[in-house]
């Protein structure tokens, strides 16, 4: 009998079974990684487990007893302790105290603060971490930070720990140490549950694999039994060779449609100079925190760059070389983004779906000349027969729609207000695979009827097959440009490792 | 000390640096005025702003805001006068109802504003209304309120030096003090409210008592508003619903002018102790002026809200 | 059954005046005297005229995501300049033979406090309860400062026009407020403001990335904010033919923040109502006069907005409503 033994665990939400009667179970000792693509169930599977969520049916056994964690507090007396991918401490108080946060020793209820730094020190020298714990979270990186959460886990003695996608803003020494790290705590025999998005980190670090794919549990492996290939296909559902391939263009025309120069913003992305041509789908492609969203958010004016400029050819020769200082700067220049973050930066929630179409548009015409009912019937109804997005009633509120459906309303705002440069970051995220082959093939008919794109997505499958030509980033700075038969994923892979070497 | 980000520490250092300006200030420009009695003086006619205060200190650390206080106070006063007045009630017993009473509220506000996720300046925006209501209603006159305990409490006083003493209300308002950051600093408590307005989200992940702090929080305000009442009754020897008129305001400015960040997560007792001695100072100065009038002082209060929110605004910015 | 947002605040001031039709006699009766209608409903009108006008700047305020606290206190200075000004009490400014000159003057300066909230909101991004907090407290003691801490009287017919009048058989203050409020929702409504406005306090983040220079439209729902209660404040000492800095708009912030809120506007942004928070503040006023004809203690108006406050809020929050809808059956969205 395993540790942790998760049986028939479904959990449903409004019109969606996140997890269907999954099981899961990880043992003293073992590092288990949960795999899946978005969607696939993982995070509501963890917040089932570490008392986010009340489960809606199933049993978890942990050491043979039956628990169901009601909150994280909960979870955390029982023994789960969950470190997030977002560290999950607070930045106004010190090391020390974030350690013992609500646990910390007491002598007749005042706090011992030399105990606690003490017990905070030795936390962290369990862990080989030498830092000052007195100083506030703040000063450090998210790496060490990270490694302040687990040592927290540790002082609870937990006896399973949850590593939620820890590794996606660390860069290659800082995830050597965590594993190191983890090695040591799964001598300690403690059960290890890492869920991550990189195939390489699964086979360094774990003993074994666990997949879901749409709420439902594909397999569990030991990794030496599982090749790459075979995961990779688990996790997607479907065998390397089937996904479709793509002839890239190598006569694209030289004609330059917007040339960016050493566009950099400090502490966020060094100077990188590019340009896009008419009539091409140009992909940025590196790992997440490479530098993919900020140059967008650059080049869209939302961030705006401290140095460098953009130019852009056929607006004339007044204002059409600058350094956009809001989107509204980009926008006049023909330039929009379609931003990562739907829901925090896409959509509006309380306005209907025609409303949430046209606001590109009549914001670009100003607030005077209003777009007229009929006009917009016209046009909303135009995109939505196009894109066939599946909305009842166009008035009602968008976020009644599904993902996928918001997704294409958002990028509607943008056609239909004709951009010369569409930025699109990671248009495909969080969405089912249908809509994300929909909208790569729009995307495919407009670059080849003239429009220009910068295309990025978490899956490099989507960039290489997308894209005309790949920017290939690696922290925050160019490291290659690969252009017609070069792109391939292997010459993306060998791209950004050879910037790790 | 447990932080030692000096950057967070300025605001702090900010408010000492006008509180010693302007204490310099008015001591050169009026005779008399840096003698102890003037400085006790400060206390015994803010105590209870100062009480109040230090419960609001706890909510704007957290990141809510309570706009009941100043209403809590004018109806505990009026609750208190009557009870003792019209009702006979011993004051100890009516202390005991109306503070008892004060913290219920605040407790329920509190609850309101956790389990439903609800705007802290709407429900304790309808806890204005609500107790300025009931104490109007209650009765729209001022209440004499005497009696031999009265006499009793003052007698209870510490000498500070020759003729200059510590009157009970201001031992009142120590204490409170001196409790209030201890609590805030060294106990569990106090800890989960800064955790709690550095990241309440983390807080709860962590598995700290989020709902039943800021619950707690909100109770402690309302505490602390009906105390300040009482040591009000005390001071004046009446009750008057319309107390407090506008205290909420004064209260929120001690706060951010003590250092206090009003996103939450930073802040102090003792801060809010310094932005008190400012506030007071600059009464006492307009008082010894003479020919300035009390509107400066909300002119100044104003100013110096609007400087410390940027300083604020700017040192959140550069971080 | 899901009804229209403004029905259920249209119910509440039916019910109202319903209650009245059985119980207080004599509230529907109208008198025409001088060309100018007297009864209870005139009255009720007549009274609800500041905050009606102060809830049309709050409503595109709160529709932003934002609140102006200030209100009360630009209405007090608003009233002190115009009173200053026609008594010819500024040694610099001789305007007192112009009413209308006297009036643009204190617009203006009430629309420049409506600007200073605006730009600290807008542009330096201050969260806007604090913001327009400072001028709540400062604002105050700025009216003071002007009158000394007196009440400026005036004797001025054209002034007192605008606060005791009356046009078309109506008061003349509620006449403005027509005025006022249609050439607003116009404004908003037929030019794609009303848009912009939603589109900010629904996600402002989302709304500058689409173009919409949501930046601005804060500074300027301010500014109008700073402008209609600058022409209640006028209004408000023209009534009393005198500048009163210690009461003027005194809590008025707060009953205006309840009218857009019982309109049916989300105090948490987005979709706003203006129509929705005139019913609501006939309807609070309406109320009001009601427990004031019943004869039961003026502070008890108090505790029924406060109740009313809190049922409000609790019908907005999400959490409120899920608590309902689980008993019931599933929710319909998660």
């Amino acid at each position: 009998m395993a540790l942790l033994e998760m049986a028939g665990v479904s959990k449903a939400f409004p019109g969606v079974l996140a997890l269907d009667s999954v099981s899961f179970s990880v043992d003293r000792g073992e590092i288990r990684a949960l795999m899946g693509e978005n969607g696939a169930g993982k995070s509501t599977l963890i917040k089932v487990l570490t008392g986010v969520y009340a489960s809606g049916s199933g049993t978890v056994l942990l050491d043979g007893v039956s628990i169901a964690p009601r909150s994280p507090a909960h979870a955390q007396e029982l023994g789960v302790s969950t470190v997030y991918q977002e560290v999950n401490l607070v930045p106004n108080l010190s090391v020390a105290e974030n350690v013992c946060l609500g646990y910390e020793p007491r002598t007749f209820g005042k706090i011992n603060w030399r105990k606690v730094n003490e017990r905070a020190r030795r936390a962290m020298s369990r862990l080989n971490i030498d830092i000052d714990v007195t100083r506030s979270l703040t000063d450090f990186s998210t790496a060490v930070q990270q490694l302040v959460a687990i040592a927290r886990a540790v002082d609870r003695e937990a006896k399973v720990l949850v590593l939620d996608e820890p590794t996606s803003s660390l860069d290659k020494i800082e995830v050597e140490r965590l594993f190191t790290l983890m090695r040591k705590l799964r001598g300690d025999g403690m059960a290890i549950v890492f869920v991550t998005h990189f195939l390489e980190q699964v086979y360094s670090v774990a003993d074994s694999v666990t997949v879901l794919r749409n709420g439902v549990k594909v397999g569990d492996w030991a990794v030496t039994e599982l090749p790459r290939q075979k995961l990779v296909a688990q996790m997607l559902g479907r065998d390397l060779d089937e996904v479709p391939h793509v002839d890239h263009r190598e006569a694209i025309g030289t004609d330059v449609l917007v040339t960016v120069e050493s566009l950099g913003r400090k502490n966020a992305m060094e100077p990188i100079s590019f340009d896009v041509r008419r009539g091409e789908t140009l992909g940025l492609s590196g790992l997440l925190g490479s530098g993919r969203t900020e140059t967008m958010k650059m080049l869209s004016g939302a961030n705006p760059a401290d140095s460098g400029v953009i130019s852009v050819s056929g607006i004339g020769t007044r204002g059409s070389r600058l350094r956009p200082r809001s989107p509204r700067d980009s926008i006049r220049l023909g330039i929009g983004l379609c931003p990562e973050d739907r829901k925090s930066e896409g959509v509006c929630p309380g306005l209907s779906v025609s409303e949430n179409l046209l606001l590109v548009l009549q914001a670009r015409r100003g607030w005077l000349r209003v777009i007229r009912k009929k006009q917009a019937d016209k046009i909303v109804s135009e995109q939505i027969e196009r894109l066939r997005i599946t909305t009842p009633d166009t008035r009602r509120p968008i976020e009644n729609l599904s993902g996928g459906n918001q997704q294409k309303v958002l990028l509607c705002r943008w056609l239909v207000a004709e951009p010369t440069l569409l930025l699109l970051d990671e248009p495909t995220r969080g969405i089912d695979v249908g809509n994300k082959l929909e909208i790569r093939k729009l995307i495919t008919d407009l670059a080849k009827k003239g429009m220009s794109f910068v295309f990025s997505s978490a899956e490099l499958e989507e960039v290489v097959n997308t894209c005309d030509r790949v920017v290939v980033l690696r922290d925050r700075r160019k490291v290659g440009e690969l252009k017609g038969a070069e792109v391939t994923e292997q010459n993306v892979m060998a791209r950004i490792a050879e910037g790790e070497a | 000390m447990t932080l030692r980000a000096p950057r967070l520490h300025l605001p702090v250092l900010a408010t000492l640096a006008v509180l010693v300006v302007l204490y310099v200030a008015a001591s050169i420009r009026f005779e008399n005025f840096a003698t102890l009695r003037v400085f006790m003086n400060f206390l015994g006619d803010n105590a209870f702003l100062g009480i109040v205060a230090i419960g609001m200190t706890y909510v704007i650390i957290t990141g809510g805001i309570d706009l009941s206080v100043g209403a809590v106070i004018g109806c505990t006063t009026i609750c208190t006068a009557v009870l003792i007045q019209g009702q006979q009630y011993h004051p100890v017993a009516a202390f005991a109802v109306v503070i008892a009473a004060g913290t219920l509220l605040g407790a329920t506000q509190g609850w309101l504003i956790q389990r439903f996720n609800l705007q802290p300046f709407l429900v304790t925006l309808a806890g204005l209304f609500l107790c300025r209501g009931l104490g109007l209603w209650i009765s729209s006159e001022s209440v004499q309120a005497k009696h031999a305990t009265f006499q009793t409490l003052e007698k209870i006083r510490i000498p500070v030096s020759d003729g200059v003493w510590l009157p009970f209300t201001e031992i009142v308002f120590i204490t409170v003090l001196l409790v209030g950051a201890y609590v805030l600093r060294h106990t569990r408590f106090g800890r989960t409210v800064y955790a709690i307005g550095g990241d309440e989200q983390s807080a709860h992940l962590m598995g700290l008592p989020v709902a039943r702090t800021k619950i707690g929080v909100y109770a402690l305000s309302g505490f602390c508003a009906s105390l300040g009442g009482v040591v009000l009754v005390m001071y004046t020897s009446a009750g008057n619903a319309i107390n407090g008129t506008g205290l909420e305001l004064d209260a929120i400015a001690a706060v951010v002018i003590g250092g206090t960040l009003l996103t939450g997560g930073y802040g102090s007792v003792f801060g809010t102790f310094f932005g008190l001695l400012i506030f007071a100072v600059m009464q006492s100065a307009i008082t010894f002026e003479g020919t300035l009038s009390s509107w400066w002082a909300k002119i100044v209060t104003g100013v110096l809200l609007l400087a410390f929110i940027l300083m604020q605004r700017m040192l959140q910015r550069s971080r | 059954m899901k009804l229209h947002p403004i029905a259920y605040p249209l119910i509440g001031l039916a019910l109202i005046l319903l209650f009245n039709a059985f119980f207080t006699p004599g509230f529907y009766a109208l008198e025409l005297r001088d060309g100018r209608l007297y009864g209870s409903l005139i009255d009720v009108l007549n009274r609800a005229t500041p905050v009606l006008l102060l809830s049309i700047g709050m409503t595109l305020v709160i529709a932003t995501k934002g609140v102006d606290l200030s209100v009360g206190a630009v209405m007090a200075i608003a009233g002190a300049v115009a009173a200053l000004l026609v008594t010819d009490k500024v040694s610099f400014l001789s305007v007192s033979h112009s009413v209308l000159l006297v009036v643009l003057i204190a617009l203006v300066v009430a629309t420049f406090a409506g600007v200073f909230n605006g730009v600290l909101v807008g542009k330096v991004g201050i969260q806007p309860i604090v913001a327009t907090l400072i001028l709540m407290v400062a604002g105050r003691g700025v009216a003071q400062l002007l009158t000394g801490g007196q009440n400026v009287t005036f004797n001025n017919p054209a002034l007192e026009r605008l606060g005791t009048g009356s046009a078309f058989g109506l008061p003349m203050p509620f006449v403005i407020f027509i005025v006022v409020f249609v050439l607003i929702a116009v404004f908003v409504r037929k030019t794609a403001l009303g848009l912009f406005i939603e589109a900010t306090g629904s996600n402002a983040e989302a709304a500058r990335l689409a173009g919409v220079a949501s930046d601005k439209m804060k500074v300027a729902v301010y500014a109008v904010s700073g402008l209609v209660a600058g022409i209640a404040g006028v209004i408000a000492c023209a009534d009393i033919r005198a500048a009163d800095a210690n009461n003027a708009g005194l809590y008025m912030e707060l009953d205006a923040i309840l009218a857009v809120a019982v309109g049916g506007t989300s105090l948490s942004g987005g979709r706003f109502s203006l129509l929705g928070s005139v019913v609501g503040a006939v309807l609070m006023q309406a109320l009001t006069t009601t427990i004031l004809t019943r004869g039961v203690s003026p502070h008890a108006t108090l505790v029924a907005k406060a109740l009313i406050i809190v049922a409000v809020i609790l019908l907005q929050s999400p959490e409120f409503r899920a608590s309902f809808a689980r008993r019931k059956h599933d929710p319909a969205r998660a």
